[in-house]
Order: structure tokens, then C-alpha cells, then sequence
């Protein structure tokens, strides 16, 4: 049994749930009204930017984790 | 739901039973023609036949043409088409091979018949917080699901009975998932692919018979990203093949670009009795093999067995995440 590969995954999906969290409390219900027939694309457009600084920030903490959990099998 | 039953037996039965006698035929139609490949991890030079895609895709659409018939509802046709175009991409790759950008891009225009048929909800559904409206985002998550589903799954296949196992094991749990959520339609659309895949994994297993190739991965992983599309169910599908999804971002992390597999070193050398153990070549990607073997040598059954293991733990968490779905915090 590869504990830390399960541990990794269990972080996975930990991180999913946060995030879809995040995604529906604060991004989901954004609005930003300015010029007219603008407003749908400015607001998709935001809410991608965030989404993506948000992938970003996961993809970062899973790459913390994943060197973290390579270097405890390497010195085990 | 009783309605259901009599169609999903026929559908499933045709699933199953139509890949387990058809690749037999397949095997010998590739033998004979010479259409095989050297199995690397053998110590006898082993020539399997390659790529069993033919079997899967044949089981698949026929068994889903039957469901059409008896619900003819815009998400089956979706899934039938995406998954047909997505099997023409593997076998162009099997029969030649293209570069690292040819299989996303052009499994991207396989989300197509999904978009023109509306066979989607742009909501995006998570556990216990509820769902966030996203239309357009949504469409371009489509166009982005069905090539990393195909590449995630393709990338998985790296020894005997991996990808054919791992994907019988995601869509069993997708489908206890999506009756949990009590989407039965699309519930059985489901375990269409998980008997298609089971079927194929009794000649895929170690030792090999027959290796699925692009053709028959990619089928794999675009019909179960089809699938959780028309299902609403896109967060727990990605949770059910978490430890195929950690493969694809090791390798991705550590090569730092989009290649063609064939294209990198190899990640794994064998030992003396023929083990698999993870290679001292520093500018080797990193891989979930890789990590599995980093500790001490296996052998090829055995990581195999460590992947379904992963792979079964992937799966109760995302029927969790299913009841999970019921509750708003």
C-alpha cells in the first residue's frame, strides 16, 4: 500500500471540494454592470480570469504536495 | 424507472457480450496480418496484437444504437457520435504516429456533435455548496473535457490490463454515482461502458492478449467524459480518476510541455528477475509507475493491482462526493 499516494489523492479531493466552494459562494454570484449588452460578456469574462488564477493557485499547492510526497518515498 | 430495466439488461448484455466475442476475432484478424507489438515488459520477446479499439468501439456504439432506439434522446446520439469520432482520431494515431498537439486539438472538434446537440446543462454542480451558472465558460469546459479525458485515460495505459481495468473500475463508481443523483438514463449509458470495458479487460489483463492502442484508450476516456457531460456529473467523474489525472500532472509537471508519449524516455528499467524499478536517467518524467516503484521494485502485476487499489479509493470518494450532492451547506 502506497500510503502517501492515497494521501495525496485524499488532498485531491479535499482541494476539489474547496474549491467548488469557493467557485459557488463568491465567483457565482459576481456581477459587474457597466455598458449595456457588455454585461454578460464583461461578467464571463471576470469570472474566467478568477477561475483561472483559482487553477492556478490549485495546481500550485498539488505541486507542493506532489514534491513534498516524492521526497518522503525517496527517503523511506 | 421500471421502464428502464428491460432496456438497460438488453443494452448491457449487448455491451458485454459483443467485445468478449468479437475480440477474439481481433486478435487473430492482427496476428495474421502481422499488426502486433513487441510487450516490453517481458523477458521473452512477447509480440501482442495492437490496437483492440475495433472490439470496444463496435460494443460500445451497438449497445448505445440500442438505447437510442428504445430513448431517442439527444444525449445518447451525442455520446455515440463524440465516441465514434474520438475512435477515428485513435486509429489515425495508431496507424501513424502524430505529434504531442494532434490528439488534443483534434479531439477537441469530437466535443462538437455534444455542443450542436445541447446535450449539456451549463450548470457546474459541486458537493454541498450547490451549482454556479457559467454558460459560456461551460462550452469551453466541454471543448476542453473530451481531449483531457481521451489523453488522461491514454496516458494510464502503460502495462497489461491498466487502462481497460482502471476505466471498468471509474465507470462502475460513475455509474453508483449517477443512480445515487438519480440520473437512471444516464446511469446505464454508464455501465454500457463499464461491461464494454470489463469485457475487454478479460483479454487485456496480464499477460496481455491484445493491447487497446490510442484507438481503444481514447474511446475509453472520451465515452466517460461524454458521459459525465449529459450527466451533470463532471466533478465527480474527474474525482473517480483522480489517480489517472495525478499521472497526467506528474508527467505534465515534470516534462513541462505536451508531447507524444512515445517521444520521452522511458521512466521505468527492469531489474535482474525481470521487476519493474524506476530508472537513475535524470531527465526522465515523473509518473504514477514511477512513484509506485520508487520505494522498491514490482512487478508488472503488481502495480497494476496498486493502480486498481488507487483506482477503488478514487471511486468511494467519489460516491461520497455523490451523497455529498444532496447536501447544501
Amino acid at each position: 500500500m502506497s500510503l502517501p499516494l492515497f494521501s495525496f489523492i485524499f488532498a485531491m479531493w479535499v482541494l476539489i471540494i474547496i474549491g467548488g466552494g469557493l467557485m459557488v459562494v463568491f465567483i457565482g454570484p459576481l456581477s459587474f454592470s457597466g455598458d449595456g449588452q457588455l454585461d454578460p460578456l464583461i461578467n464571463s469574462g471576470v469570472k474566467v480570469l478568477i477561475a483561472m488564477i483559482l487553477i492556478f493557485i490549485w495546481v500550485l499547492t498539488l505541486l507542493k504536495i506532489k514534491n513534498w510526497i516524492f521526497r518522503k518515498i525517496v527517503n523511506s | 424507472m421500471e421502464q428502464l430495466i428491460i432496456p438497460a439488461i438488453i443494452a448491457i448484455a449487448v455491451a458485454f457480450f459483443s467485445v468478449y466475442g468479437l475480440t477474439p476475432f481481433v486478435i487473430r484478424a492482427l496476428e495474421k496480418r502481422n499488426i502486433t507489438v513487441v510487450d516490453v515488459n517481458k523477458k521473452q520477446k512477447t509480440m501482442v496484437a495492437r490496437p483492440g479499439g475495433l472490439s470496444i468501439i463496435v460494443g460500445m456504439e451497438l449497445s448505445l444504437i440500442i438505447l437510442y432506439i428504445f430513448f431517442p434522446i439527444s444525449e445518447i446520439l451525442a455520446v455515440i457520435l463524440t465516441t465514434f469520432f474520438a475512435f477515428i482520431v485513435g486509429i489515425i494515431d495508431d496507424k501513424k504516429t502524430m505529434g504531442g498537439w494532434f490528439k488534443p486539438v483534434a479531439l477537441a472538434f469530437c466535443s462538437a456533435p455534444i455542443l450542436l446537440l445541447g446535450a449539456y446543462d451549463s450548470n457546474l454542480a459541486f458537493p454541498l455548496f450547490g451549482t454556479v451558472q457559467i454558460p459560456l465558460l461551460y462550452m469551453a469546459l466541454v471543448v476542453f473535457m473530451i481531449p483531457i479525458m481521451g489523453n488522461t485515460i491514454n496516458s494510464i495505459d502503460v502495462l497489461n490490463g491498466v487502462a481497460s481495468g482502471f476505466i471498468t473500475i471509474a465507470s462502475f463508481a460513475l455509474s453508483a454515482c449517477l443512480f445515487i443523483i438519480q440520473n437512471y438514463e444516464v446511469g446505464i449509458i454508464c455501465l454500457c461502458l463499464a461491461f464494454s470495458s470489463l469485457a475487454f479487460y478479460k483479454y487485456h489483463k496480464f499477460p496481455s492478449k491484445i493491447f487497446p492502442g490510442d484507438s481503444g484508450a481514447i474511446t475509453f476516456g472520451v465515452a466517460y467524459g461524454g458521459i459525465a457531460i449529459i450527466g451533470g456529473v463532471e466533478v465527480i467523474s474527474a474525482i473517480a480518476i483522480l489517480p489517472a489525472i495525478i499521472n497526467s500532472f506528474l508527467f505534465l509537471s515534470s516534462v513541462k510541455k505536451i508531447v507524444e508519449h512515445r517521444e520521452i524516455k522511458n521512466p521505468v528499467t527492469h531489474t535482474d528477475d525481470w521487476k519493474l524499478q524506476s530508472t537513475s536517467e535524470k531527465h526522465a518524467p515523473i509518473t504514477l509507475v514511477r512513484l509506485l516503484i520508487a520505494k522498491k521494485p514490482l512487478t508488472e502485476k503488481q502495480i497494476g493491482y496498486e493502480i486498481f487499489k488507487l483506482g477503488i479509493f478514487s471511486g468511494i470518494l467519489a460516491i461520497i462526493t455523490a451523497f455529498m450532492m444532496g447536501v447544501n451547506i
